[in-house]
């Protein structure tokens, strides 16, 4: 039932971890396992949606722990760094076993760095004191062509995904508040709403953010690839909806 | 895995003990009475009645199917020659009456033995019909149903001490229905944010006073317990108490909050305590205190730091029930590997106990057993790696009066009776 062959103590022990910042080898490993906790918990939203009637309580525990970690990237400024160590690794540090899934969502998480990219690009140069920052810029040049691979990857599987996620959608939206006006509503305008009470609604709980997820998926793609999108711009806008929603900022 | 139960509940004389199941079924048994030959042979349970609670429903306008699991299960205190329970699944609650029948009329003048008109040209005198005794049939019957009242998920049901008013509570919402009405509920909790984005907390578990019939107590995902008095306002949302025990900073990680979940909470039978489980813990709680538990039990504390990995299979979203004995002395809650445990508040001692069949034959007297975590190990431990997660103690019960206890292990039911301590201590 548990995993075998982890090469690192599961990183539960933050008392290891905390003080060893000096350690360029321990930030990694509690960075990669946070990286790890926060993608296996979004896909498990994501799952949240493809079942019938998602567990409220269990949703909200989940998102809660998705809200701890974002915030505390952010506060450590290590946002963008995770992004560029995680693109390296493959997913043999990944818990979850599902590669589609578990793919998808590192995509996502990646795609939604981007447009933050600029916004903790700075913060993070001009953190001194960390050394890793030599690290940065090294990786700085690999993330571009590295992105492009992933992009055309996730164009590949979008299709085959696209039955499965159209169906979720399907299901997400007909549990959707549809209340605050935005690019979501545009994407579903077709669908007539008339009939939903706010209370009858289940939980589309993270309303806005969990179609945040799911149109990242669907619609996201980096400025790089050539697909003609003519919402790119919106999607933009909307991921970095999504970032400041999740970081509550 | 329709068999699976899902609910366990004595009665309040412990005569009956009630199962419900994930396919809407429940399955009533009846404590044998002692036999005046062997007055140290405590009675046995057997199945008293079996009927469909509840059967699969589909919500036309979400699109969604709605389980016949059945949820939870209260008795109503008893008031006559029948029985009744409340058994609710994740939307309606119903009200149902059990009723003996150990007799019949016979001799009518108008219908035969089966019930046929006579031809009343054969019907030459009159007789009185009499009550000839029959075998014992049960019959159960739904006088209530109290629906619609629900748009979350149904998690607790609690009979007031008044007898007349039950409350129904979901992940956001808690309802007071009187037990004649059906058409209508008040709500007297909600903590339904106006945008839901904004939602980082749900009702877990509420249960009314034994004995004040105006509070009320219910817990969050959050880990704390709120107790409401329904005399200071109509809508609850503000708490007469709020019990919260602070966080440990040095145990402190991604997941303390969704190990802190309390997923039941019991007042004792004294009113005096709240017993809570967490996914680690069970604490008992004096309601004159609200910074912290009086007492706090480990019930597994080696999966501490098996978090990480109890999150990915979601083992650590279990709900486990915990409940007293009679006397408040003991409390007991289930776990892992078909393991339960048992906690002596006075002597402060525990033990671990196995609800399978291969620990279980008839008249066998229960092993203590251990699970060991590294280092020396003794004959039939288990290691913690050998745990079986599939196999896990959600629900038990305890006879209110006597040493017996109701253990639900998947599909199956274990009754274990302490024949040697048959009185409560």
């Amino acid at each position: 039932m548990f995993v075998r062959g982890l090469k690192r103590k599961c990183f539960d022990g933050e008392e290891d971890i905390e003080g060893t910042l000096a350690g360029i080898k321990a930030i990694p490993s509690y960075n990669l396992q946070r990286q790890s906790l926060l993608d296996m918990s979004l896909v498990k939203l994501q799952l949240c949606h493809m079942l019938v009637e998602p567990n409220l309580c269990r949703s909200v525990l989940i998102a809660n722990t998705v809200r701890q970690i974002q915030e505390e990237m952010t506060q450590d400024g290590t946002w963008q760094m995770i992004n560029t160590q995680s693109t390296g690794q493959a997913s043999l540090d990944r818990l979850v076993s599902t590669d589609i899934l578990c793919r998808s969502s590192r995509e996502q998480a990646e795609g939604k760095h981007v447009p933050g990219y600029s916004t903790f690009n700075k913060d993070f140069e001009g953190d001194q004191a960390r050394d890793s920052s030599e690290t940065m810029s090294t990786a700085f040049s690999v993330q571009a062509p590295r992105n492009l691979q992933s992009n055309v990857w996730e164009m590949e599987t979008s299709q085959e995904n696209k039955g499965n996620f159209q169906k979720s959608l399907d299901q997400i939206f007909e549990t959707l508040e549809n209340k605050s006006p935005n690019s979501v509503e545009d994407l579903f305008s077709e669908v007539d709403n008339s009939y939903y009470d706010l209370d009858t609604m289940l939980t589309g709980m993270m309303g806005n953010t969990k179609m945040g997820h799911c149109d990242g998926l669907e619609t996201f793609s980096s400025p790089t690839t050539t697909t003609s999108n003519s919402n790119c711009k919106s999607d933009l806008n909307e991921l970095d909806h999504i970032v400041e929603i999740l970081v509550e900022s | 895995s329709a068999d699976i139960i899902s609910t366990v509940e004595f009665n309040h004389t412990g005569e009956l003990l009630a199962t419900g199941d994930k396919g809407g079924r429940v399955v009533i048994f009846q404590r044998e009475p002692e036999s005046k030959n062997e007055p140290y042979n405590q009675g046995e349970y057997n199945v008293y009645s079996t009927f469909q609670s509840h059967e699969p429903e589909f919500d036309y306008l979400k699109s969604l199917e709605i389980e016949e699991k059945i949820n939870k299960i209260k008795w109503l205190p008893q008031q006559n020659a029948a029985h009744s329970l409340l058994s609710t699944n994740d939307k309606t609650i119903k009200l149902w009456k059990i009723t003996e029948r150990d007799k019949r009329p016979e001799g009518y003048n108008l219908k035969d033995e089966e019930g046929k008109l006579k031809d009343l040209s054969t019907v030459t005198s009159l007789q009185v019909p009499v009550l000839k005794p029959m075998d014992l049939m049960v019959e159960v019957t739904p006088r209530r149903i109290f629906a619609n009242g629900h748009t979350y998920h149904v998690n607790s049901i609690s009979v007031n001490s008044d007898c007349e008013t039950y409350m129904s509570a979901d992940d956001l919402r808690i309802n007071l229905w009187h037990l004649a009405i059906t058409d209508r509920s008040f709500n007297i909790v909600d903590i339904k944010p106006a945008n839901m984005e904004d939602l980082t907390e749900v009702i877990t578990a509420s249960e009314f006073h034994p004995h004040h019939c105006n509070l009320f107590v219910y817990s969050s995902s959050k880990g704390s317990l709120r107790l409401c008095d329904m005399r200071a306002s109509a809508l609850c949302d503000k708490h007469s108490k709020l019990y919260e025990e602070p966080e440990d900073p040095s145990n402190r990680s991604f997941f303390s909050e969704i190990i802190s979940s309390v997923s039941d909470v019991k007042f004792s039978h004294s009113g005096r305590y709240m017993l809570t489980r967490d996914y680690l813990t069970v604490k008992v709680w004096d309601l004159n205190m609200e910074t912290k538990p009086v007492e706090t039990y480990q019930v597994h504390d080696y999966l501490r730091s098996k978090l990480c990995s109890l999150y990915e299979n979601d083992c650590i979203f279990d709900k486990f029930e915990c409940a007293w004995n009679g006397s408040d002395s003991v409390i007991m809650t289930g776990a892992y590997n078909n393991f339960f445990r048992m906690f002596d508040r006075n002597t402060k001692r525990d033990v671990t106990l196995e609800a399978s069949r291969e620990s279980s034959k008839p008249r066998a007297i229960l092993k203590p057993r251990r699970v060991c975590v590294g280092g020396k190990r003794r004959k039939d431990d288990i290691s913690v790696d050998s745990l079986d997660f599939t196999k896990k103690i959600l629900h038990t019960a305890w006879h209110p009066t006597e040493n017996i206890i109701a253990i639900a292990a998947t599909n199956n039911l274990y009754i274990f009776q302490d024949k040697v301590n048959s009185e409560m201590h």
